[in-house]
């Protein structure tokens, strides 16, 4: 089932328009410090008590560059195959708002840390096809974020019919890095699927370079999207518009879909593109009109001259290089031929955060089948129910493997083994301590069960005479009756054998 | 001895005297400290040296120094010294205008790095010093809070942007003083008020806690009315500081054992072709002359040499001035500290901002925010901002050629005497030709000193010389300056400025 024939407005766009997209992506990394102070970062403080003088912008006040900020701009550079400059300098980026303290924001402007690289983005149609697309990148650079605005008295919090605003500096000056692709043609009727599939895989290169939570519902990865639509028969790009509050994958693809058909209707009937920002709408799937951007504004760079430039050593982006992460595109594929998965069953891991985990835990003894089975199903249930993060539950890779290891040797069934999850996550200790404490081993000694078989036996003589009359089937209510009995302790397997032992009859 | 004289005495004597009777129990810190705040009570109303006098601030200080000595602690070679401070530098909980209306009432949370060593070094703080509004000035009529007077005649100016500290060094409210320096605000000052003022090397001292007017520019330096004075309180604020990443980390030079050797046996000095001649005030060029056959009787040999790209400093320097000053200014909002103007309810964040800066930014301050965003804005920064720092490259290439040939450059500190209170204010850009001198230093980044050379004949006013020296020697400045000044005092008997009038 393609796209094109479930969004009829969208194949009707494609067939006179091609379109060109391009991404900034902002990442706030995780460094214990600002970039240019020493105020920690960490999300979700009280208001304006993670500020000093040098992130309020107060006068006299100076910036001092975070040198690992340096590195992890360097990182994600080599990952992304860019020439690391040899020297470049900060920029200040000067315009008027009240959530930018010095009414400016140091920046790079012409220089940046990182150029000229790419991405390799795999891309999967409506018809199951992989399709390779190299998305390539102008430049990665070093910025700071600005601080929080807090609109009080509207209805909807945005600035409209606000009747004061708040502003909360606790985020500005953490360390933000843009990463800008050089205009994207050729997408044609996968362009929503292409930027998902970018901005999907360029999160995860960057979590694995452990520089960033890039958790989108936080702000920690943003991204904007700008579209263009070309008539097929032009030579000229089109007017392009900036989407912004694009605020998951799935809106990412939305977003685009939306925005092509919305250009595709207002020059089929005539009309002209404004170059504008707008913004994506989560609800109804539309973009609106924000912010008319009429010729970029002019910002009036020039080199920052409270700072000196950055002249990286070689030999340290040398070292750098050699010690990055398998690229995450490598290992999935790799991982999933190692386990003969599925393309659906693979992107379910990587879509619920639980490939480290998995991974972890098959390092940690188990059988992948295993890792996956309990990270995927009763982990996610509870992060989800929980909402939290899946690899925030107190519960390490090792103690799943164990788990799996205990249901393996017919110490647990499935429904003792969620009682030690639950135990182990209610800290109660390590799978072995919980089982003990709670007396959750399964009954494995025949003498009480064999006994508890008699009974039900005893007490259900119809149901017997079922078994006995051909209809084995019937066994699920005297095994029933004897879990119920052993409370759930019992292995539901061996019950049965033993009770079609006891009455004679085979299976 | 009654007390009066005693008190004159006390605040007519140099920082070192007051500082080796304090360390020889002759004095306490307290006393000195109690005869200065009684000084600029007595004479600050005629000359508004002070925007703030921290009466009780400075004796809490005084007697810490007092009661360390009694314990026993062996202090530095300035400790209990009285010092001023520029009114540009933030100090904890201390009014800190930096000239403006903009930051009236503002006591900043944070103490600047030259605060921090002036405490380190036991100095007692008296209060902050009245400047041309952010800096930008040569005269102090630029102040949000009227000018200072010049103690020489009080109908003119005491130069600027740094008019209140030379004043209060040469008015003997105060032995030492720290000023700053972005295209010669302390030595413009110094010269025209017969004291003494250097621009440090670019980097030799903090500019952490200053509040910034052209970042590339900008540098702290220290005013007294001796060379030596001068050199203790440049090498108590000088030397690295992490929180600055302009600031230089390399050993501070030797500037207290130059001045003491002044000794020019041998040097070579050169006389800039460019910075003499029309434009001068005669008896500015007369004193000038003395000064260098005094240097040749000396043992050191003049030289002219040419610095043909001096020419364009003036306006390399007033298109980036403004460009980078009107990016620093541009935090000055109404939104987090200082005034906010116009928030009525009805203005939406830009009208507030905006009337904030109208009503609170003088005139000067409008002036240069205007022509620096219009030299920033697109279009427009290759030919100005960009072309600026190519002559400013050329300026620095001038010097570097220079230096080749000699040890240190001199030439006169200002093209005039001190002008009369308004006679330049309708013209800002005969103010700016104040400057014509002292610019090329802050533009190269290396050091400079002005000293005073006697006084002008036809007006009975002060004239400095400037010395030049290459960056990080900042030691030859005082070594030259120390043996000038000591050849002149000894001719007059006594130091220029105690021939400045009773106030």
């Amino acid at each position: 089932m393609s796209t094109a024939t479930v969004n009829p407005e969208f194949a009707l766009a494609l067939e006179t328009y091609k379109p060109v997209l391009g991404f900034e992506v902002h990442v706030e990394l995780s460094t214990d410090s600002k970039m240019f102070c020493g105020c920690p970062t960490d999300f979700g403080a009280a208001p304006n008590t993670h500020v000093c003088p040098t992130c309020v912008g107060l006068p006299g006040s100076l910036p001092v560059v975070n040198e690992a900020a340096v590195e992890a701009t360097i990182k994600i550079g080599l990952a992304l195959n860019c020439e690391i400059a040899s020297w470049c300098r900060f920029a200040r980026k000067n315009y008027f708002y009240p959530d930018m303290p010095k009414d400016y924001q140091i920046s790079q402007y012409d220089e940046p840390l990182c150029s000229n690289g790419y991405l390799d983005v795999d891309v999967v149609d409506s018809a199951g096809e992989h399709h390779t697309v190299r998305v390539e990148i102008e430049r990665v650079h070093m910025e700071e974020d600005t601080g929080k605005l807090l609109h009080t008295g509207g209805d909807t919090g945005r600035i409209q019919g606000a009747d004061y605003s708040l502003v909360d500096y606790n985020r500005a000056g953490v360390p933000l890095i843009e990463i800008v692709t050089k205009t994207i043609e050729g997408t044609g009727d996968l362009a929503p699927e292409v930027g998902k599939a970018y901005v999907t895989q360029l999160r995860e290169l960057v979590r694995s370079l452990g520089v960033s939570d890039v958790r989108m519902e936080q702000g920690s990865l943003r991204c904007d999207a700008n579209v263009s639509l070309m008539r097929k028969d032009a030579t000229e790009w089109g007017t392009r518009t900036e989407t912004k509050n694009v605020n998951s994958l799935r809106s990412v693809e939305r977003a685009i879909r939306s925005e092509i058909i919305r250009q595709a209707s207002v020059l089929d009937a005539g009309g002209k593109i404004v170059q504008e920002t707008r913004h994506f709408q989560e609800t109804t799937g539309d973009t609106t009109s924000g912010r008319e951007k009429s010729d970029a504004e002019d910002y009036r760079y020039f080199p920052e001259p409270d700072l000196i430039p950055i002249a990286a050593d070689p030999q340290w982006v040398e070292q750098l290089r050699a010690e990055l992460p398998e690229a995450p595109g490598l290992r999935i594929a790799r991982l999933q031929q190692e386990w003969a998965l599925t393309d659906f069953e693979m992107a379910s891991i990587v879509n619920s955060d639980a490939l480290d985990l998995v991974v972890a835990t098959v390092e940690a003894g188990a059988d992948h089948a295993t890792a996956r089975k309990w990270w995927l199903g009763e982990l996610t249930r509870i992060a989800n129910n929980d909402g939290v993060a899946l690899d925030t539950l107190a519960i390490t890779p090792a103690q799943v493997a164990r788990v799996g290891a205990l249901v393996d040797e017919g110490a647990l069934n499935d429904k003792l083994a969620r009682e030690v999850i639950e135990g182990v996550l209610a800290g109660e200790g390590d799978p072995d301590e919980v089982v003990a404490a709670r007396g959750l081993a399964v009954v494995s000694d025949d003498g009480p069960l064999i006994a508890a078989i008699d009974e039900a036996i005893e007490a259900n003589p119809d149901v017997v005479a079922k078994i006995t009359g051909g209809k084995p089937q019937a066994a699920g209510v005297i095994v029933g009756s004897v879990m119920k009995a052993t409370r759930g302790q019992a292995d539901a397997a061996k019950v049965r054998t033993l009770l079609f032992t006891k009455l004679g009859v085979s299976e | 001895m009654n007390a009066t004289t005693d008190s004159m005495h006390l605040t007519r004597r140099t920082a070192s005297e007051l500082a080796a009777a304090m360390a020889a129990g002759e004095v306490s810190a307290r006393e000195v400290t109690d005869e200065h705040l009684a000084r600029i009570d007595s004479v600050d109303e005629q000359i508004h040296a002070f925007l703030h006098v921290d009466h009780e601030g400075a004796r809490a200080q005084a007697d810490a120094v007092d009661a360390k000595r009694a314990a026993g602690q062996t202090l530095g070679p300035l400790a209990g010294v009285p010092v001023a401070l520029k009114d540009v530098f933030t100090q904890k909980g201390i009014p800190t205008t930096a000239g403006s209306r903009i930051l009236e009432g503002w006591r900043p949370p944070y103490d600047s790095t030259i605060v921090t060593r002036l405490r380190d070094a036991d100095c007692v703080i008296l209060g902050k010093t009245n400047m041309d509004e952010f800096a930008m000035g040569s005269s102090t009529e630029h102040s949000g809070y009227g000018p200072t007077r010049n103690p020489w005649d009080t109908d003119r100016i005491p130069g600027g942007s740094g008019g209140g500290s030379a004043a209060a060094v040469a008015a003997f409210e105060a032995p030492l003083a720290i000023g700053t320096d972005t295209g010669g605000s302390i030595r413009q000052p110094a010269s025209v008020t017969g004291t003494v003022g250097v621009k440090p090397t670019y980097g030799g001292v903090s500019r952490y806690g200053l509040i910034a007017l052209a970042s590339s520019l900008d540098q702290a330096g220290p005013c007294a009315r001796t060379v030596l004075d001068t050199a203790y309180l440049h090498a108590a604020l000088a030397g690295h500081d992490p929180k600055d990443s302009t600031s230089l980390d390399l050993a501070v030079p030797d500037v207290v054992g130059a001045a003491k050797r002044a000794d020019v046996r041998g040097l070579r000095i050169g006389l800039v072709k460019q910075l003499s001649g029309e434009g001068y005030q005669a008896g500015v060029s007369q004193r000038f002359d003395e000064a260098v056959q005094i240097l040749r009787e000396l043992g050191a040999e003049p030289v002219e040499v040419s610095c043909p790209n001096f020419e364009y400093a003036l306006a390399a320097y007033y298109l980036i001035l403004p460009s980078e000053a009107s990016s620093n200014l541009a935090r000055f909002d109404g939104m987090r500290f200082g005034i906010r103007v116009g928030d009525d309810g009805n203005a939406n964040v830009e009208e507030v901002m905006s009337r904030t800066r109208a009503a609170g930014f003088g005139d000067e301050v409008k002036r240069r925010i205007m022509l620096g965003t219009y030299a920033l804005s697109s279009g427009y920064y290759d030919a100005y901002y960009g072309q600026a720092q190519k002559v400013r490259t050329l300026i620095a290439r001038d010097f570097d050629a220079a230096f080749n040939e000699v040890d240190v450059l001199v030439s006169p500190t200002a093209p005039t005497t001190a002008f009369k209170i308004g006679e330049k204010l309708d013209d800002p850009l005969a103010m700016y030709l104040n400057d014509v001198a002292t610019i090329p230093v802050n533009l190269a980044g290396n050091a400079a000193m002005s000293l005073p050379i006697g006084l002008a004949p036809e007006d009975g006013l002060p004239v400095g010389l400037q010395i030049m020296a290459p960056s990080m020697a900042d030691d030859r400045l005082y070594n030259v300056g120390a043996a000038l000044e000591a050849a002149l005092t000894d001719r007059w008997g006594h130091l220029l400025i105690e021939e400045a009038p009773a106030l």
